[in-house]
């Protein structure tokens, strides 16, 4: 039970590195384009988000805020919009109205996929995708944080250095046993291990994890939350969970989705209290 | 009954009446050696007493009219009748010394035979004489048209005839008279007529060749008024091509809807099917000629079904033995499913022959219907529409009215869970798939009608098939229709100033530009489930 | 992070094992050394003589199997199956056919400078397009350019507007079935229903010489050790798994930040370079291009030698060009009415029992195991 004890510390020299105690919001500072401003403390800002499919309101005018370093989780029944949300954060979806920043400065919605990945938004997919015909190390090595232009892949070679970071978040995700096997091979928790790893890999500032327990032991799913928590502080995590004991295991703040927009937020134990909220999981 | 005794009665007194004398006088100059002189005996003759004249002519015109001692005769199925009493002669003298004429001569011959079935009672030999008038009509028949309008009752051989008085006017030497012809020309939409009023607007030389300004200027805006006609008729030519050619391509992509659009099956092989439905024509044709040679006009009646149950037939077998295991490897699919095609391809080559075979139109879907002078509308083009507008109709009717219909919509929508509520999705796949072929089976039975029908024939629809499936949107029937007829009308249009193959072209690039723009196609899908 | 400066030719040399380079090695020195001394050097009736049949056959189908090999690029490893292939082939066969052309001269059948086609459609002068193409240089630049600037620009569209699968297919059939129509045509320039042949001679030598026989068999066989060290280096580098990631989940390969749009873009540019070069070397050996070589039925055609061969292995396509050719010419020779019986029920088989195809079937009986996760690849392969 000592996944945390290895838990991967970022190079602290490294120019991404966040630093969250540099806010100097009142004193003023400068605007670094396509740089991530944390100047408010605040990583993400969803305001009246509104998407619909053909009449059908999947987001209606939801707004949120998710704080630097903060460990969120998301709750709804089926349909509240969680994954719509996800994809509108990560580019997948246009919102029809309504604005996505990430921190001060960075518009998502004028980004597209794999630049929202650059920035530093990492997202774990409901059902584990991962390259199967790839082996575990080829999985990690294509997600790391690297220059990702054709020209540098076609003549990339893996250096030490990078070697030795996918060496420890092999061991962080315990399968330093399995680099050589092919991905597709794996069990269904060993594949969402590999998962995290990737994104892990890809040092994201914000990491969006759908169901990231779904299909684990109790065991698996308590070492994820363990890892979670180290993660917390040095990333901002958004977490959509239906397991409420994983949930209260991560002890955040809880924002309950319903039917496309806020319902409710506050700890696990506020949430629950809620006549509103009782109401939409226990039906009329 | 009675209406017909007294018709009877009026042809035996015509009959009666041929055998009335002509002048022999006027007969004489016929056998001139002068063409001039023979030309206005004609004129003379026919003016005289059309009835009578008609025989004489129409020998004259077949050479039949032959000269012995000074008479004038008349040879018809060897026996001879004097021209002048239309009596037998029996013994027929001997000496008969025919009388030949030049081209000159015919020509102002036929356009008097033509006048004088003017006064036929019977009206479409009127009718067609009346056209036949309108081309050739000019000033020596002026009497005689005056004549037959006098006793013409039918409004529209009237108004020909009118225009065909006009048109005879045209060169006579009063200009209030060409004025008034000119102007009635104008109500004309035949391009021919065109042709006759362009002199009048141009100058030969230095010199106008209409000297009156007001006749010119007439002219000039009845010129107007039939190309605005003609335009007219063009334009309304091209729609209907193009949605006959609409019509084609939409029963050829029909079949495609289902199979690809709705199942998601790449099928290569469709143009084969296409294939096997003409094939069936042409067998049942053959049938019809070896054992009901009584009934043949009515083999592609019978082609129907049997079109439809071979492909379908062919499109089972090839669901259970291929596709069912390609199922959700739609690239494997396609290269299976091309060869099937080509497998298809040689097999109808081997039992038919690489040549193309002889598939007839009955005897009913040949003309057409004339809208205008240079409108003609063919029949085998017009039932083609109504028949894939049938065909149109059936398809939605069982895929929204029976429950097979509704087993593949379930089975399309969501395949396990459509398992689990009971439907039997391995069956509903095959019999969608049948349906799907037979469909391009009833497709190959109506281009069997307007194209070759050969082992390649099938090869040339199957990229317009997809590309109409790919434009209206997967899984969209009205998507389907709206593409087929857009794309048949559109290309014709094209073609009317970039010839075909350019036009072909233009199609091809605009599609693919579209499907660049639009990858769901006309009619999309939108919402969460597209992606999935 | 910069990348570790080692010069590509160690890198090159790293990414094939021993025995590799020992065969390509010995396929080398058969083409250049072997082969031109058993045609050239023998006598007729020698025992060892290759004869000019086999010498052109081989040639051709060594430009087949470089189609084949750029078509694997692009399908097996990329999961994009083009059926359009067949036009970049004949782009090239036909640029360098324009070199042929002007180098006939005054020795056509109207002994004019202008080609035969042109007098006979009574033009005077050569068409803008045809400038220049009498400089064997600048044809090579043709050659090259023109096939990658029309797939660049094709790509480009249909990536960026993330049209994949059949759809892809279906409109890059399209593509190449509206420029075989335009090809036709006797107003497009390029010789109509005829396209070009009765070449004379090419750099001054004249072409059916045995000699320039062998050296553009030579010269085939050299294109195609190319490409497939090229290719094998490429699917052994990042960009090689990229490209596959791409091929089993694109939104993955997104989302961890990678522009699919570029990768797709260059392999199927540099795939469509590929057949293009492929087509020019075609063209002097089998003497004629016409615009048939587009026709849709050729460009699936390509799919099959694939296919048959065994899809994501480099070897595979080339054993597949050779194998289905072989037999085509076997067949259209022997018994021409059961050619496509044969060619239809391969398509049929090598979907429904090959997946691997023929190199993947060895594998499987050496191994006496099925392959990892090759029913996986499949499914994936063909969703992508």
């Amino acid at each position: 039970m000592n996944a945390v004890a290895v838990a991967h510390t970022p190079n602290p020299d490294h120019p991404d590195n966040p630093d969250w105690d540099s806010g100097t919001a009142e004193l003023g500072h400068l605007l670094r384009p396509g740089q991530l401003d944390l100047s408010h403390k605040v990583i993400l800002y969803l305001e009246d988000i509104t998407v619909s499919f053909d009449g059908f309101r999947a987001l209606d005018k939801l707004s949120l805020t998710i704080d630097a370093g903060e460990l969120r989780c998301i709750i709804g029944p089926n349909g509240a919009g969680k994954t719509t949300m996800m994809d509108v954060i990560t580019g997948k979806t246009r919102p029809d109205e309504g604005t996505v920043f990430f921190g001060q400065t960075i518009d998502l919605t004028r980004l597209g996929e794999p630049e929202i990945a650059h920035i530093g938004i990492g997202r774990k997919f409901q059902k584990p995708t991962i390259f199967e015909n790839h082996t575990v190390f080829e999985n990690l090595e294509l997600a790391m944080k690297t220059d990702k232009r054709v020209w540098r892949s076609l003549c990339a070679l893996l250096d030490p250095a990078a070697g030795d970071r996918i060496a420890e978040t092999l061991q962080l995700i315990r399968l330093a046993a399995h680099a050589d096997r092919l991905a597709g091979l794996l069990s269904h928790g060993q594949k969402q291990w590999l998962e995290i790893g990737m994104l892990l890999m890809q040092e994201p500032k914000l990491l969006l994890l759908d169901e990231p327990v779904a299909g684990m032991t109790d065991e698996e799913t308590e070492r994820t939350g363990e890892l979670f928590l180290s993660l917390a502080g040095k990333h901002s995590l958004v977490v959509v969970e239906h397991d409420m004991a994983f949930v209260k295991q991560l002890g955040g703040k809880v924002s309950v989705l319903h039917e496309g927009s806020l319902l409710a937020e506050g700890s696990l134990e506020e949430v629950q209290a809620d006549q509103r909220v009782i109401e939409v999981y226990l039906g009329r | 009954m009675r209406k017909f005794g007294l018709l009877l009665c009026g042809w035996l007194l015509g009959a009666w009446g041929a055998h009335a004398a002509i002048d022999p006088e006027l007969l004489k100059p016929l056998a001139s050696d002068d063409s001039a002189v023979r030309i206005d005996a004609i004129a003379a003759l026919a003016q005289a007493s059309p009835e009578e004249a008609l025989p004489v002519l129409k020998a004259l015109a077949e050479d039949a009219l032959a000269v012995a001692g000074g008479r004038m005769l008349r040879v018809e199925d060897g026996r001879v009748f004097d021209a002048a009493s239309n009596s037998e002669l029996r013994p027929p003298p001997a000496g008969l010394e025919t009388i030949g004429i030049n081209n000159r001569v015919r020509r102002e011959l036929s356009a008097a035979l033509a006048a004088l079935r003017l006064f036929s009672a019977e009206r479409p030999v009127r009718w067609q004489a009346a056209q036949e008038v309108t081309l050739s009509a000019d000033a020596k028949m002026l009497p005689l048209l005056d004549k037959a309008l006098a006793a013409e009752s039918d409004p529209e051989i009237r108004n020909r005839l009118q225009l065909a008085q006009a048109q005879a006017s045209l060169g006579s030497s009063d200009a209030a008279v060409r004025h008034a012809a000119v102007r009635t020309l104008g109500e004309s939409s035949d391009p021919r007529v065109r042709q006759l009023l362009i002199p009048f607007t141009e100058k030969r030389g230095e010199v106008w060749v209409e000297a009156d300004s007001a006749v010119r200027a007439a002219a000039g805006t009845s010129i107007r008024s039939i190309e605005q006609r003609l335009a007219w008729a063009d334009h309304l030519g091209r729609a209907f091509s193009g949605l006959s050619l609409g019509s084609i391509l939409l029963l050829a992509a029909l079949g495609l809807a289902i199979t690809y659009g709705v199942m998601g099956v790449i099928n290569m092989a469709h143009g084969e099917l296409l294939m096997v439905g003409a094939y069936s024509a042409w067998a049942m044709q053959s049938v019809f000629r070896a054992y009901l040679p009584g009934a043949l006009d009515w083999y592609l009646l019978a082609a129907i079904p049997v079109g439809f149950l071979a492909a379908a037939l062919v499109g089972v077998v090839m669901e259970r033995l291929v596709i069912r295991h390609l199922y959700g490897r739609p690239l494997e699919t396609l290269l299976a499913t091309w060869g099937i095609s080509l497998f298809l391809m040689q097999v109808a080559r081997t039992l038919f022959g690489a040549q193309n075979v002889e598939v007839a139109n009955p005897v009913w879907m040949a003309g057409g219907i004339e809208v205008l002078p240079n409108l003609m509308l063919p029949w085998n083009r017009i039932i083609i529409v109504a028949f894939s507008i049938a065909v149109l109709v059936a398809m939605w009717a069982i895929l929204n009215l029976t429950r097979l219909g509704m087993f593949v919509r379930a089975v399309t929508q969501n395949r396990p869970m459509a398992g689990c509520v009971g439907v039997p999705t391995g069956r509903i796949d095959t019999l969608a798939f049948g349906l799907g072929a037979g469909i391009a089976g009833l497709g190959g039975v109506a281009l069997s009608q307007i194209a070759n029908v050969g082992p390649d024939m099938g090869q040339g629809y199957i990229v317009d098939s997809f590309m109409v499936v790919v434009l209206g949107g997967v899984g969209q029937l009205a998507g389907a229709v709206w593409a087929a007829l857009g794309l048949g009308v559109f290309t014709k249009f094209l073609e009317g100033w970039t010839g075909a193959v350019v036009a072909k072209i233009v199609v091809l690039v605009f599609i693919i530009i579209f499907i660049q723009k639009r990858p769901q196609g006309l009619f999309a899908l939108k919402g969460r489930f597209v992606e999935a | 992070m910069m990348p570790a400066r080692t010069p590509f030719i160690v890198r090159l040399g790293r990414s094939f094992d021993a025995r590799s380079w020992q065969m390509a090695g010995l396929f080398a020195a058969c083409a250049l050394i072997a082969v031109p001394f058993m045609h050239l050097a023998l006598p007729p009736d020698h025992p060892l003589h290759l004869s000019t049949y086999f010498i052109t056959l081989t040639g051709k189908i060594l430009c087949y199997a470089i189609v084949a090999v750029a078509m694997d690029l692009i399908w097996g490893y990329g999961g994009i199956l083009s059926l359009g292939h067949g036009l970049f082939f004949a782009l090239g066969g036909y640029a360098f056919g324009m070199y042929l052309m002007r180098q006939i001269g005054r020795d056509g059948s109207y002994q004019s400078d202008l080609p035969d086609f042109m007098v006979f459609l009574d033009w005077q002068e050569l068409p803008w397009f045809w400038a220049g193409s009498d400089s064997f240089l600048w044809v090579a630049l043709l050659v090259l350019v023109v096939p990658a600037l029309i797939a660049f620009v094709f790509g480009y569209f249909a990536f960026r507007s993330r049209i994949k699968g059949v759809y892809f297919s279906i409109i890059t059939q399209a593509l190449t079935y509206a420029a075989m129509l335009l090809f036709f045509r006797n107003e497009t320039g390029f010789g109509g229903n005829n396209g070009f042949t009765d070449f004379k001679r090419i750099l001054g030598y004249p072409i059916t010489a045995p000699e320039t026989r062998v050296v553009l068999f030579a010269l085939s066989a050299l294109a195609l050790i190319g490409t497939l060290l090229l290719a094998r280096y490429l699917v052994t580098s990042k960009f090689g798994r990229v490209l596959t990631a791409i091929r089993d989940a694109e939104s993955r390969v997104m989302f961890i930040g990678y522009h699919p749009l570029w990768y797709k873009l260059f392999v199927w540019t540099l795939s469509a370079m590929l057949c293009a070069i492929a087509g020019a070397l075609y063209v002097p050996q089998v003497g004629i291009i016409n615009p048939s070589e587009m026709s849709v039925a050729n460009s699936i055609e390509i799919a099959i030698w694939v296919a048959v061969g065994g899809r994501g292995t480099l070897i595979g396509p080339v054993l597949g060009a050779f194998l289905v050719n072989l037999a085509k010419s076997w067949f259209t020779v022997s018994f021409p009415e059961y050619w496509l019986f044969f060619l239809g029920t391969l398509f049929i088989v090598a979907t429904l029992y090959l997946p691997q195809g023929v190199v993947g079937l060895w594998l499987r009986l050496r191994r006496r195991e099925p392959p990892p996760a090759a029913a996986a690849t499949e499914a994936k392969g063909a969703r992508a």
